[in-house]
């Protein structure tokens, strides 16, 4: 199978790769931009782990295809801070000790902050629905919970 | 005002940034030129003779660069010298499905994947095993052919006190059988390891290990290769809980292909081969009779247990003894016996999963006091408080008790919960359930005899005031490089933010044993802190001379050294390090720790249980259970545990969530369970670990007991506060409906089926859980029958293009 050329627009910039059409978003920016701050857990759509936002909407990147992304705004957890400025998710995280691996909280960050995007002070029954698809291993999610709801208020 | 300026204050932890940015390089992030691609080719069969492996076709496959096989590394290895049963591939014999053959490294993945299948394995199939009846019974099928009695890895008798005279003592004896099903760690992170050989003649090693000591040692045999030309890297884990604690395969094909090829390798596993890496909880049969008198008072306890240790030994032997060791120093027992049998199948190998081989046992006898205090008309809590083991004492098995914290433990969770209120008030449906338990704070032991430190750390102090810490613990998420800092920060007078952590490098670091077993907050704790000391005597003699004060009068904090008495009186943390290097030179000190002799008996076995302090903790769970369904809610998990002291109470506060979340997770419904030696659920999608909607409620109650040994008192957190949490909910559950859960997991099927349903004599069913060992059922013929039918469709070769 031949390389093929696509732009992807990731973080506000425009990134030019060649990549083979079957490999997934996660592949692309994993290996291809070295954008390695998205996980993979399971690579078939079930963790969570790899979490990116496209256009605003969190979507699994190990089941997205570079070429069905298009001209959409593909985020990850490098485009979170803003400069020297963290984003209110990534210092509530930090205070409230909901990272203990690390393995989960990109993806968790950016489910996250799509759900601050749209709902600016979530219930904690509106969080835990949000981030079901995010397993975690380490927490027991309590730590997230909090964190997210800091977040909320900052 | 605290004492103190970093300890017991909720810092963010040091390495939390780099988390949350995505700057965190685990060993799958890693990239280096001229890489390649590897990957494992595992065994399709539970057990077979490898007649042949033909590496023709996957070598010369265009992409393909090097392939190695097990006649390549045929040395023994594995995690205990003493019991060294492993290859890194398979040689000439597999023993479980998901066994590593032969590992390809390829220019990319898709190459690499696609080689393993022109790879040609002639099996010829032996007759399986798997379960535990069935090695007990079957002379005729040896796993391994050094056992001595048919496929029993490891049996122990050990017995303490007057057992006869404490049983003739009881005035009630309870007599229960018990079944723990096995689990896995499941960690987000896979396995992932890079291997790097240079033209120097060095190997580095980058891998998701908790314990890049052991590794080291390995690979040096496996390998060939002198210790001093090897350095690995233990990248910070995505999770582990016991689960990268043994050295595995993909480790050191990644290393030998990076050798033949002299280019680094990659070698990441997939979620399935995860499940069959495994290494997790044993499943264990369990029988206890335990002796009391009217009062509640213990006379004697009898335990046995049967482990199902999978097709290798991994940790097995300090598992079987973990079974029985720790069940004595919760509660009073004046006599004790333990029996233990470890036995072979052809599964993945079983080791330690969080809370290892005592999570079982605990399991069984608080479901067992339970039944004890209704039997004999007591509260639950109260009777636990009322046989507690005292502090400052020796257990019948001699094990040395320090600080003991579970009566407060039980204490807070009455104020919290109203146990003693609500047991039995509640309603049909609604239920809360108690437990105690304990854990050790690190294994008195190495497990290869020596008699150096456990812990090793070592500190530099720089000229513009920059603390480095480098110690080989490594870092899983349970937030030890924070530790580290908050350790040393602490004893030097900074912040931990101003300390540099370098953990699990051998080449860089001093030895730690590794994290497992909870040894690190008290073990490494002690070491950084005994190198801090001696830094802090030299800053404060300086200082003492600058400010011409005595320096008894001077202390550290917030990167001052200052006159307690008049705190004006100062000299900055750099200014106290130029005069101290002045002095005395570069400012590097040493630092190890050691656990006291003299903790544990000196019977053969004795080795297993001793720790310089062992954790309590207890925990409530309030359940509703669905009677139409069967499905079984969790409402509320509250856990008191006494860490000894929280030197960052929101990181205990989150191990101890953590724990909750994942016994939880054990008791309702995770299980590791085989067909025909295929795991029946090897995804995350049908092995359901919990999500945020089937989490209960966690609350986690700190109780600090202050160990006069513990770095500024601290014990252990990551793992014992899981325990109590799987038997209380087992004892919410009775309380709700009436139906003791003697196994694991409770599952709604297994609750209808016991809800309405009568027994052979026409009783409701008051009880799920075996009643003996399952003797004569065992027809492996049958299994390899089911088996062949799904290895063929397993085999089907995938089309390479």
């Amino acid at each position: 199978m031949s390389k093929q050329l696509v732009t992807l627009h990731v973080n506000g910039e425009a990134r030019t790769i060649a990549a083979d059409p079957h490999h997934t978003l996660l592949e692309v920016l994993r290996e291809e931009l070295g954008l390695t701050g998205t996980k993979h857990g399971c690579e078939l759509g079930e963790c969570g782990a790899c979490t990116v936002l496209v256009d605003g909407t969190p979507v699994l990147a190990c089941l997205t295809l570079p070429a069905l992304v298009g001209d959409a705004e593909v985020t990850t957890v490098e485009g979170l801070a803003t400069g020297e400025s963290l984003h209110p998710l990534q210092i509530a995280f930090a205070e409230e000790g909901a990272a203990q691996c690390g393995y989960c909280t990109p993806g968790m960050l950016m489910t996250a902050k799509a759900l601050l995007d749209t709902t600016a002070r979530p219930t904690r029954a509106e969080i835990a629905s949000a981030i079901s698809g995010n397993l975690c291993r380490c927490t027991g999610y309590t730590a997230i919970y909090e964190a997210i709801e800091k977040a909320a208020r900052a | 005002m605290s004492e103190f300026s970093v300890i017991g204050r909720r810092l963010p932890k040091v390495n939390s940034w780099a988390h949350l940015t995505g700057e965190a390089r685990y060993a799958d992030d890693l990239f280096l030129p001229r890489m390649l691609y590897g990957r494992v080719l595992r065994s399709t069969r539970p057990h077979a003779r490898i007649r042949r492996v033909d590496v023709a076709r996957a070598l010369a496959h265009p992409g393909v660069v090097a392939v190695v096989t097990g006649a390549d590394m045929p040395e023994k290895m594995g995690i205990m010298p003493s019991t060294q049963d492993e290859t890194a591939l398979a040689v000439d014999r597999v023993r479980y499905v998901g066994e590593p053959v032969a590992a390809v490294a390829a220019l990319d993945e898709d190459t690499a994947f696609d080689a393993l299948s022109l790879i040609d394995v002639d099996y010829e199939d032996l007759e399986p095993i798997f379960t535990i009846e069935e090695a007990l019974e079957r002379e005729d099928v040896k796993i391994h052919d050094e056992a001595k009695r048919a496929n029993v890895f490891k049996e122990v008798h050990l017995s303490f006190g007057d057992l006869e005279g404490g049983f003739a003592a009881a005035d009630h004896v309870r007599d229960d059988w018990f079944f723990f099903e096995g689990n896995t760690h499941a960690p987000i992170e896979s396995h992932s390891a890079v291997a790097s050989y240079g033209a120097d003649d060095k190997l580095t090693l980058w891998t998701a290990t908790q314990v890049p000591h052991y590794l080291h040692r390995e690979l040096e045999k496996v390998l060939g290769l002198p210790r001093s030309r090897i350095r690995v890297i233990a990248t910070p884990n995505g999770g582990a809980f016991g689960g990268k604690s043994d050295p595995f395969g993909h480790e050191f094909a990644a290393a030998l292909l990076s050798l033949r090829t002299r280019r680094p390798v990659k070698i990441t596993l997939d979620r399935e081969e995860v499940f069959y890496a495994h290494r997790g909880r044993h499943p264990v049969k369990m029988r206890i009779r335990t002796g009391v008198r009217k009062d509640g008072e213990i006379t004697a306890v009898h335990y046995q247990s049967w482990l199902d240790g999978g097709a290798y030994a991994s940790y097995g032997i300090a598992t079987t003894y973990y079974t029985g060791a720790l069940l004595t120093v919760t509660y009073r027992i004046p006599a004790y016996k333990f029996d233990g049998v470890r036995v072979y199948t052809n599964k993945p190998p079983c080791g330690p999963k969080r809370g290892h081989g005592t999570t079982q046992p605990r399991y069984g006898f608080e479901c067992q006091i339970d039944k004890i205090a209704e039997d004999l008309g007591l509260d639950a809590l109260e009777y636990r408080k009322k046989i507690l083991q005292p502090a400052n004492s020796r257990t019948v098995n001699d094990l040395r008790i320090t600080s003991m914290g579970l009566g407060d433990c039980l204490d807070a969770l009455q104020r919290a919960t109203r146990y003693s209120e609500r047991r039995g008030q509640l309603g049909r449906g609604k239920g809360i359930g108690l437990a105690g338990s304990a854990y050790i704070s690190g294994a008195g032991l190495p497990i290869y005899w020596n008699e150096m430190p456990h812990s090793g750390a070592e500190i530099r102090i720089d000229r513009g005031g920059g603390v480095t810490v480098m110690c080989g613990t490594s870092e899983i998420g349970q937030g030890s490089d924070n530790m580290l800092a908050s350790v040393a920060a602490e004893a030097l007078g900074v912040m931990p933010a101003d300390v540099h952590v370098v953990s699990g490098d051998t080449s860089l670091a001093p030895v730690d044993l590794g994290s497992y077993s909870s040894r690190v907050t008290f073990m490494a704790g002690n070491a950084v802190r005994d190198a801090a000391m001696k830094l802090r005597g030299w800053l404060v003699e300086a200082a003492a001379e600058k400010l011409e004060i005595q320096p008894e009068r001077l202390l550290t904090a917030y990167g001052r050294i200052y006159d307690r008495d008049d705190p004006a009186k100062f000299i900055g943390f750099v200014d106290a390090a130029v005069l101290a290097e002045s002095r005395h030179g570069t400012l590097v000190a040493a630092g190890s720790y050691k656990p006291p002799k003299g903790i544990g008996g000196s019977f053969k076995g004795a080795g297993v249980g001793p720790t310089p302090a062992y954790s309590y903790q207890a925990a409530v769970a309030e359940v509703s259970v669905d009677l139409e369904t069967g499905i079984v809610t969790v409402d509320k998990v509250t856990t008191a545990h006494d860490c000894g002291r929280a030197l960052n109470p929101a990181n205990v506060e989150g191990q101890v969530e953590g724990s909750a979340y994942m016994g939880y997770g054990e008791i309702i419904g995770e299980e590791q369970v085989f067909r025909g030696g295929l795991h029946k659920k090897p995804s995350l999608l049908d092995y359901k670990i919990p999500t945020s909607l089937d989490t209960p409620a966690l609350e986690a109650i700190l109780v600090e007991s202050v160990d006069a040994e513990g770095p500024f008192g601290a014990k252990e957190a990551g793992e014992g506060p899981l325990n109590p949490v799987i038997p209380a909910i087992a004892n919410a559950v009775y309380d709700a409906i009436g139906v003791r859960f003697d196994e694991t997991p409770i599952t709604a099927e297994k609750v209808l089926n016991a809800l309405g349903k009568r027994d052979r004599r026409g009783e409701l069913k008051t009880r799920i859980g075996p009643d003996g060992l399952d003797t004569g059922k065992g027809d492996p013929k049958r299994a390899l029958r089911r088996l062949t039918a799904s290895t063929d469709a397993r085999e089907r070769k995938r089309p390479v293009g």
